[in-house]
C-alpha cells in the first residue's frame, strides 16, 4: 500500500491507502471531507471537482496518489475562516443551488473558470465552460448569474498557479 | 476497479523497461479515457506506469516549418500556447474542443492518440496534417499511424514522446459534439499545405479516423468549400447509432468539411 | 410586506452548508462497523433464473454475506407493492405481478437484482460478486409497450401484459360530438422514456440494533413515513414502532425517490442478517438500470372543432408501458393524473380516453416531474396548435376561443377548476415574447438561411394532491393530506415539524417566511424539522407541487392553534379576557389599553406557568394539525418557446423563453422562479436530447452520461419568467404549487415551435439534431443541404 501525502485545505495530510483509491475517495472516506461528492462513473458530472495546485479536477477520476505532494483544496477549504468566498457569496445570493448535491463541483469549477478566463465573463462562455458540470434542479440559470456575479466579485484573484509563476 | 502496482518512471528509458517487463501494464498519462473503463472493471491492468515523472514529455515547440508537442502535453497548455495560435491556429483550436474544462486540465496530447478513440480530436488533426508520432524508437507517419478504432501502429514495448505537425498556412477543424458525451459526432481536419491536400474525419467513420479522398481529389482544383458541392461520402462507410444514422453522419461530413474549410481558406 | 416575510425573496437558510460542503446526504454518513453492499443485477431482459451458486463468492476475502431471493422469502420479507388500485373497464382490478426485492425464479429487467454481496468493503463485494454463478435461462424480451399486448408473458398474472384497460369519459357522447365536427385534427404521438437522474444517486443505510429489535434506514427519500409505512406493513420487515427511516439532505428527487426501491430493502434486511450496519450507494450505471423512468406513452388522439374553431370534443387512446413491475404510484400516472388533464385549459364538452398499461422487460416507470401531467398537456396543447394550422386559424387566437373563462368550472374529466385566468397568462407571455415582431425575427433569420419558430403551450396541471377522500375514491391507498407540528420553545423560538420533505424546494426557508410572517418573529429563529420518523409525526412527504399547498396549510393551521392558545396565557398574563386579546407584529396586547406582552414573554409564561392554574389552562406551547385539501389545485400558465433552426445540421437553438405562469399566492419569488426554470429545463431536455432507449432486447442502450443526453448549460437558454395571480379558493395561503408546471409546459412549447419553423405537422421527441434535420430533410431538401 503506497503512503500518500499532501496538504489538503492547509493542513498536511498523510495515510497508506490501495493504490486503487481515488482521490475523491481518500477525501471522502479518510479525510471525512464530504463535500466533494460523486455523481456519476464517467467523468461527467463534475461534482466531485475539486482545486489541485490550482487547477480544477475530476477527484473521481485521480488516483490519490497522482496528486501526491500537491496543495488540495475542497470546497470545505475555500471560504478564509469564516469569511465565505466570493463565488459562495454569489451563488447564496443569486439563488444558484437547490439541492446542493452538485454545488460544491459547481463553485470549485466556477472559482477556477475565472482564475482561467478572468472576471469580466460573458453568458456564452460561463455556459461553455460549465460543460463538464451537470445540474439536475436549476436550469442553470441562475447558476450563470451566480458566476457572473461572483467573478467580478473576484477580480484580481487570479488563482495560485498564475501568482506563483509570476 | 482491480488491484494494480503503480509505477512512477522519471525517464523514458525506465517506462519501457518496466512496460517490457510487464505486459499487463498500462501507460497513465492523463487518465480521463483509462480510469473511468477501469472503474467499470472493463480494463484490468496489472499495473500502471504513470508518465507525469518522465522528463522531457511535455512542452510545445515551434519551429519555422512545424510545431512539435510533447506527449505528455495538456490539452488545456496546447489550448493556450500564444506560439502555436500564432503559428497554427487550426491545431491550437484542437484541444480545446476536447471534453470539458476539466478533461483538459487533464488530458494529454499522447494519451489521446495512443487510444485512438474513433471519436477523438486529435487523430483527425494528426492526419488532417500529416503529423509524424515520434516514439521511443521511431517516427511514425500518421498515414500509417492510425489503424482503426482504438488500434495504431504502437508496439507494445513504445512510447509515444511527441507529435510533429508540419505547418499548414490553411488549415480549419471543425467538430460536430456528440450530444451526451461532447466526443465528435462528426470532426473534420482540412489542411492545404503546398499542393499537399488533407481532408480528415474523426467520429463518422464505422472503422476510426480516415482520409475523406473524395474531398481530397475534389479540393485539387480549388481550395475552397463550394468546390466540395455535390461531393458526398457513401453512408456505407458511416458509423451509425442512436444519435446520429449513416445518412445524417456522410451529411455532416460535408457540412463539417465545408466549414472548417471556410476557416482555413479565411484564416 | 416585512424582509423576511410573504412574498420576499429570502436568500435560502439551508444554502449555507451546501455552499460550504457540509450538507448531510445519506453517503456522507458513515455509521461504526459500516459494511458495503453490491447487487449482481440481471444482465438478460427476460429470463428464468436456473441456479444460483454463492459457495466460491462466500469464500472470498472480506465477505460476510451473498443473500439471494429465496433466503428473502425465507426470512418472510414480502414484495414491494404499487398502492394506487386501478380497476379496467369490466371492473377487474389491476394485474399486480410479485416484485420481490430480490429476484426469485425470474428476472424481468436488465438490473433487476438477484444476489446481494455484503463485504467489509467495496471492492470486496465487487470482487465476491464475480464469484457468484447465475444460470439463467433466456427469454424472449418485450420492449416496445405499443407491441406488448399479447407478446411473450411477462407475469403469471397478465397473461396479454395488459396490467389493465381503463377509461375516463364518455365514450357515447364524445363519439357524437365528433360526428357533428366540421374539423378533426389527429395525432399519433409517442411521449419518450425518460431516465430522472437527480444528480445525487440513491443510497441507503440499513442498520438493525439487537437490544431494541429496531432498524434505521437512512435513504434518499422524499417521503420517509410512506417508506416507513409501505416497508413495515407490506414489506413486513418490523412494526412501524420499530423502525425509523431518516432522509437526510436529498440531492433532488423529480419523482424518483419517492418509491420504495428493492435496494434499502435488502440493505434492512441484510444488516440483520449480518449484524452490522449495510451501505449502498448507487452508481450512475445503476441509476439508469433501476431508478424508475418516466412517461414512455404512445398516443393517438383526435380533437373534434366546429366551424369556429370551438372544441366539440376530444378522444385519446393511450398505451402506457410500466415496466417490468408495477411500481410505488406507477399506476395512478397514466389514468387520474394523466387523462383527468386532458380538457387543458379549455371548455370541451366530451372527451373520452382509453388507456391501456402493460407490462415490458425494462426498467419500472412511475412519477417524473409532472407525472402524467405533461403527457396531457403535450396531448391537447399539440393538437391545439396543429388544429389551428390547419384550420389557418392564429393559434393565440384558437387558445382564446376555447378558454374557460368562469369559474368554477367542471371539466368532463372529474376535475372542478376552481379560478384562473387563462387569458392574462396568455397575453402578459406573449407580450413578453415579443409575439407581435415575430414575423420580422423569422424573416431576419430566413436572409442568415435559419429557420425561425415560435410554439404555445398554455398548460394546466392539478396539484396540491389532494383530497382524501377523492384520491381515496379513485384509488389510491393512501390519504393525501399532510401534517405540521409547531413547537414554541420557553424562550420563544420555534420548531415546525412538517410531514413533508425538502430535497431542493427550500422548504427551510419559505416554512419559516410562513412563521415569521405570521408570528413576528426573525426566521433566524424558526427551525423547520422534516426527514426524520422518529422526531416528525406521520406525513406524506414531497411530490406534485404539494409543500405549499397541502404542507404549509398545516402548518397555518397548527399556527392558528398556537395562536390561540398563546392568546388564552397571555389573557392571564395581562388579566384581562381572552376575546380582548389581540396579536400582531410579535406582539400580544389588550384591545382598549396600553398593555402588550412580547411574543417571548407569552412563550416563556406559557411554560413556567405561573400565572395560571392547570385547571384553568394547560402549561407549554405545541401544537399539531393534519391538513386534508378541499380540492386539487390548478396551476396554470402559457410558456412560449422561440426556435433557430440550422437547416443543414437540424442544430436547434432555443432564442427566447417566455414563460407566465399562475401559481396563486408566492411565498419566495426567487425560489419558485428557481422552480421554474428547472421544470422548464428538463421539459426542453425530453422534447430536443433526451430519450432512455433499450434494443429489441431489452438491453438498455443509454447507460450512462456518455449516451443519455443531459441539457448542460450550453443546451439552454436563460428564462424569461412572468407571474400573474388568481389566489386559489381552497387552502388558507392561496396557494397553487409551482414544481411541476415547466417540465409539464415545455415539451408541447417546444414541440409546437420546431415544427412551425421547419413547416412540418409532427416531430417525434427527442427532437434532436439528427430527427430535425431528417424532417427539414424530407421537406426542404434543399434547406438541408446547404
Amino acid at each position: 500500500m503506497p503512503t500518500v501525502s499532501m496538504t489538503v485545505n492547509g493542513k498536511p495530510v498523510s495515510a497508506d491507502v490501495d493504490s486503487r483509491t481515488l482521490l475523491v475517495q481518500f477525501l471522502r472516506e479518510n479525510l471525512r471531507l464530504t463535500g466533494t461528492h460523486v455523481g456519476c462513473d464517467t467523468s461527467q458530472c463534475g461534482a466531485c471537482v475539486v482545486h489541485v495546485d490550482g487547477v480544477a479536477l475530476k477527484s473521481c477520476t485521480t488516483f490519490a496518489w497522482q496528486v501526491e505532494g500537491a496543495n488540495v483544496t475542497t470546497i470545505e477549504g475555500l471560504a478564509d475562516g469564516d469569511k465565505l468566498h466570493p463565488m459562495q457569496e454569489a451563488f447564496r445570493e443569486n439563488h444558484g443551488l437547490q439541492c446542493g448535491f452538485c454545488t460544491p463541483g459547481m463553485i470549485m469549477s466556477a472559482v477556477e473558470m475565472v482564475w482561467r478566463k478572468g472576471s469580466d465573463l460573458d453568458e456564452q462562455t460561463i455556459r461553455e465552460e460549465l460543460d463538464g458540470n451537470l445540474c439536475r434542479c436549476t436550469g442553470y440559470h441562475n447558476i450563470v448569474k451566480a458566476i457572473h456575479a461572483g467573478a467580478r466579485a473576484m477580480a484580481g484573484d487570479r488563482g495560485p498557479a498564475r501568482q506563483a509563476a509570476e | 476497479m482491480y488491484a494494480f502496482e503503480v509505477h512512477r518512471p522519471t525517464t523514458v528509458r525506465q517506462a519501457v523497461n518496466l512496460l517490457a517487463k510487464n505486459p499487463e501494464a498500462k501507460l497513465l498519462a492523463g487518465g480521463h479515457s483509462l480510469v473511468p473503463v477501469m472503474k467499470m472493471r472493463l480494463a484490468s491492468p496489472s499495473a500502471l506506469i504513470d508518465l507525469s515523472k518522465v522528463e522531457g514529455l511535455s512542452g510545445i515547440e515551434v519551429g519555422s516549418r512545424s510545431v512539435t508537442i510533447g506527449a505528455m502535453t495538456r490539452h488545456r497548455d496546447v489550448a493556450r500556447s500564444p506560439e502555436l495560435h500564432q503559428a497554427m491556429p487550426a491545431l491550437a483550436s484542437v484541444p480545446d474542443s476536447i471534453g470539458d474544462p476539466h478533461v483538459r486540465n487533464r488530458g494529454t496530447i499522447g494519451g489521446s492518440i495512443a487510444n485512438n478513440d474513433p471519436n477523438a480530436d486529435y487523430p483527425a488533426a494528426c492526419l488532417g496534417l500529416g503529423a509524424t508520432i515520434i516514439t521511443n524508437k521511431r517516427k511514425i507517419p500518421a498515414d500509417e499511424y492510425f489503424q482503426g478504432m482504438f488500434d495504431t501502429a504502437l508496439e507494445p514495448d513504445e512510447i509515444i514522446t511527441k507529435v510533429s505537425f508540419p505547418i499548414a498556412k490553411k488549415a480549419g477543424y471543425e467538430k460536430f459534439k456528440h450530444p451526451a458525451s461532447g466526443f465528435a459526432l462528426v470532426g473534420v481536419f482540412v489542411s492545404k499545405r503546398g499542393s499537399e491536400i488533407r481532408v480528415a474525419v474523426t467520429g463518422a467513420g464505422a472503422n476510426g479516423v480516415f482520409r475523406a479522398t473524395a474531398f481530397e481529389e475534389a479540393l485539387k482544383k480549388r481550395f475552397h468549400p463550394k468546390s466540395l458541392d455535390g461531393v458526398t461520402l457513401l453512408p456505407d462507410l458511416m458509423n451509425s447509432d442512436i444519435h446520429a444514422g449513416k445518412d445524417y453522419r456522410a451529411h455532416l461530413v460535408g457540412v463539417m468539411a465545408r466549414r472548417a474549410l471556410a476557416k482555413a481558406v479565411a484564416g | 410586506m416585512s424582509a423576511t416575510g410573504i412574498g420576499a425573496s429570502v436568500r435560502r437558510k439551508e444554502d449555507f452548508r451546501f455552499i460550504t460542503g457540509k450538507g448531510h446526504y445519506t453517503d456522507d454518513i458513515s455509521r461504526p462497523g459500516q459494511t458495503y453492499a453490491y447487487f449482481l443485477r440481471s444482465p438478460h431482459a427476460h429470463a428464468k433464473i436456473k441456479r444460483i451458486d454463492k459457495a466460491a463468492a462466500e469464500k472470498m476475502p472480506g465477505v460476510l454475506g451473498v443473500l439471494d431471493g429465496a433466503e428473502m422469502q425465507a426470512d418472510k420479507i414480502g414484495n414491494l407493492i404499487c398502492g394506487w388500485m386501478i380497476h379496467s373497464k369490466d371492473g377487474s382490478p389491476m394485474k399486480m405481478a410479485p416484485h420481490p426485492a430480490l429476484a426469485v425464479g425470474k428476472v424481468c429487467y436488465v438490473g433487476d437484482p438477484v444476489v446481494v454481496v455484503v463485504a467489509e468493503t467495496l471492492a470486496q463485494a465487487k470482487d465476491a460478486a464475480e464469484k457468484v454463478v447465475v444460470d439463467y435461462e433466456e427469454l424472449p424480451a418485450v420492449v416496445d409497450c405499443a407491441k406488448a399486448k399479447g407478446a411473450t408473458q411477462i407475469h403469471e398474472v397478465a397473461s396479454d401484459n395488459v396490467i389493465f384497460d381503463w377509461h375516463l369519459g364518455d365514450k357515447a357522447k364524445t363519439d357524437v360530438a365528433f360526428a357533428s365536427a366540421k374539423h378533426v385534427t389527429k395525432l399519433d404521438i409517442y411521449n419518450n422514456r425518460l431516465a430522472p437522474n437527480a444528480i445525487e444517486p440513491r443510497a441507503a443505510i440499513g442498520e438493525y440494533d439487537t437490544g431494541s429489535e429496531s432498524f434505521t434506514l437512512w435513504n434518499t427519500s422524499q417521503n420517509p413515513h410512506v417508506a416507513r409505512l409501505v416497508i413495515a406493513a407490506f414489506v413486513g420487515m418490523a412494526p412501524e414502532n420499530k423502525l425509523r427511516v431518516i432522509a437526510p439532505d436529498v440531492g433532488g428527487g423529480f419523482g424518483s425517490k419517492i418509491f420504495i426501491y428493492n435496494e434499502e430493502v435488502v440493505a434492512l434486511w441484510a444488516s440483520k442478517r449480518v449484524g452490522r450496519p449495510v451501505k449502498w450507494t448507487a452508481e450512475r450505471s445503476e441509476s439508469f438500470l433501476n431508478d424508475a423512468h418516466g412517461r414512455d406513452h404512445a398516443t393517438h388522439a383526435e380533437m373534434a372543432f366546429d366551424a369556429d374553431g370551438k372544441i366539440l370534443g376530444l378522444r385519446a387512446h393511450t398505451i402506457a408501458n410500466l415496466g417490468a413491475y408495477m411500481s410505488t404510484f406507477s399506476s395512478s400516472v397514466p389514468t387520474y393524473l394523466y387523462a383527468t388533464l386532458l380538457s387543458g385549459q379549455y371548455a370541451i364538452p366530451q372527451i373520452y380516453c382509453e388507456v391501456d398499461a402493460v407490462y415490458t422487460n425494462t426498467a419500472p416507470v412511475d412519477a417524473y416531474r409532472g407525472a402524467g401531467r405533461p403527457e396531457a398537456a403535450f396531448v391537447v396543447e399539440r393538437l391545439m396548435e396543429v388544429g389551428a394550422r390547419e384550420m389557418g386559424i392564429d393559434p393565440a387566437d384558437l387558445r382564446r376561443r376555447n378558454f374557460v373563462k368562469s369559474f368554477p368550472h367542471q371539466t368532463p374529466v372529474i376535475m372542478a377548476y376552481d379560478t384562473g385566468d387563462f387569458d392574462a397568462s396568455l397575453k402578459k407571455a406573449m407580450e413578453l415574447a415579443d409575439y407581435k415582431n415575430f414575423g420580422k425575427r423569422k424573416r431576419e433569420a430566413e436572409r442568415r438561411g435559419k429557420l425561425r419558430g415560435i410554439g404555445f403551450s398554455a398548460y394546466i396541471e392539478a396539484c396540491g394532491i389532494a383530497p382524501s377522500q377523492a384520491v381515496g375514491s379513485l384509488g389510491a391507498g393512501v390519504g393525501l393530506w399532510e401534517s405540521a407540528e409547531v413547537r414554541v420553545n420557553p424562550t420563544g423560538s420555534v420548531e415546525v415539524l412538517t410531514g413533508s420533505h425538502a430535497h431542493g424546494q427550500g422548504h427551510e426557508t419559505t416554512f419559516a417566511q410562513l412563521v415569521s410572517e405570521r408570528l413576528g418573529i426573525p426566521i433566524e429563529s424558526i427551525s423547520i424539522v422534516h426527514g426524520d420518523t422518529d422526531k416528525v409525526q406521520f406525513g406524506m412527504g414531497t411530490y406534485g407541487s404539494r409543500s405549499g399547498a397541502v404542507g404549509m396549510s398545516a402548518i397555518v393551521k397548527a399556527l392558528d392553534k398556537v395562536e390561540a392558545k398563546a392568546k388564552k396565557v397571555a389573557a392571564h398574563m395581562m388579566e384581562a379576557a381572552e376575546g380582548d386579546i389581540e396579536f400582531k407584529d410579535g406582539k400580544f396586547t389588550v384591545a382598549g389599553t396600553d398593555k402588550s406582552a412580547a411574543w417571548g414573554d407569552v412563550a416563556l409564561n406559557a411554560y413556567i406557568a405561573h400565572k395560571f392554574s392547570g385547571q384553568e389552562l394547560e402549561p407549554g406551547l405545541k401544537e399539531g394539525a393534519f391538513y386534508d385539501p378541499t380540492n386539487f389545485t390548478f396551476p396554470a400558465g402559457c410558456h412560449i418557446c422561440e426556435v433557430e433552426i440550422d437547416p443543414t445540421t437540424g442544430v436547434t437553438e432555443i432564442v427566447n423563453w417566455s414563460a407566465v405562469d399562475d401559481f396563486g399566492v408566492v411565498i419566495n419569488p426567487m425560489i419558485v422562479e428557481g422552480q421554474v426554470h428547472g421544470g422548464v429545463a428538463q421539459g426542453i431536455g425530453q422534447a430536443m436530447i433526451e430519450h432512455a432507449i433499450y434494443d429489441d432486447n431489452g438491453q438498455p442502450v443509454t447507460g450512462s452520461f456518455m449516451d443519455y443526453a443531459m441539457p448542460r448549460a450550453h443546451n439552454l437558454p436563460s428564462f424569461k419568467v412572468g407571474m400573474t395571480t388568481t389566489k386559489c379558493p381552497s387552502n388558507p395561503l392561496g396557494m397553487k404549487g409551482c414544481g411541476e408546471a415547466g417540465a409539464i409546459a415545455a415539451p408541447a412549447a417546444v414541440i409546437n415551435a420546431i415544427t412551425d419553423a421547419i413547416g412540418t405537422e409532427n416531430i417525434a421527441m427527442p427532437a434532436n439534431a439528427a430527427t430535425v434535420w431528417a424532417a427539414i430533410q424530407k421537406i426542404q431538401p434543399r434547406a438541408a443541404a446547404e
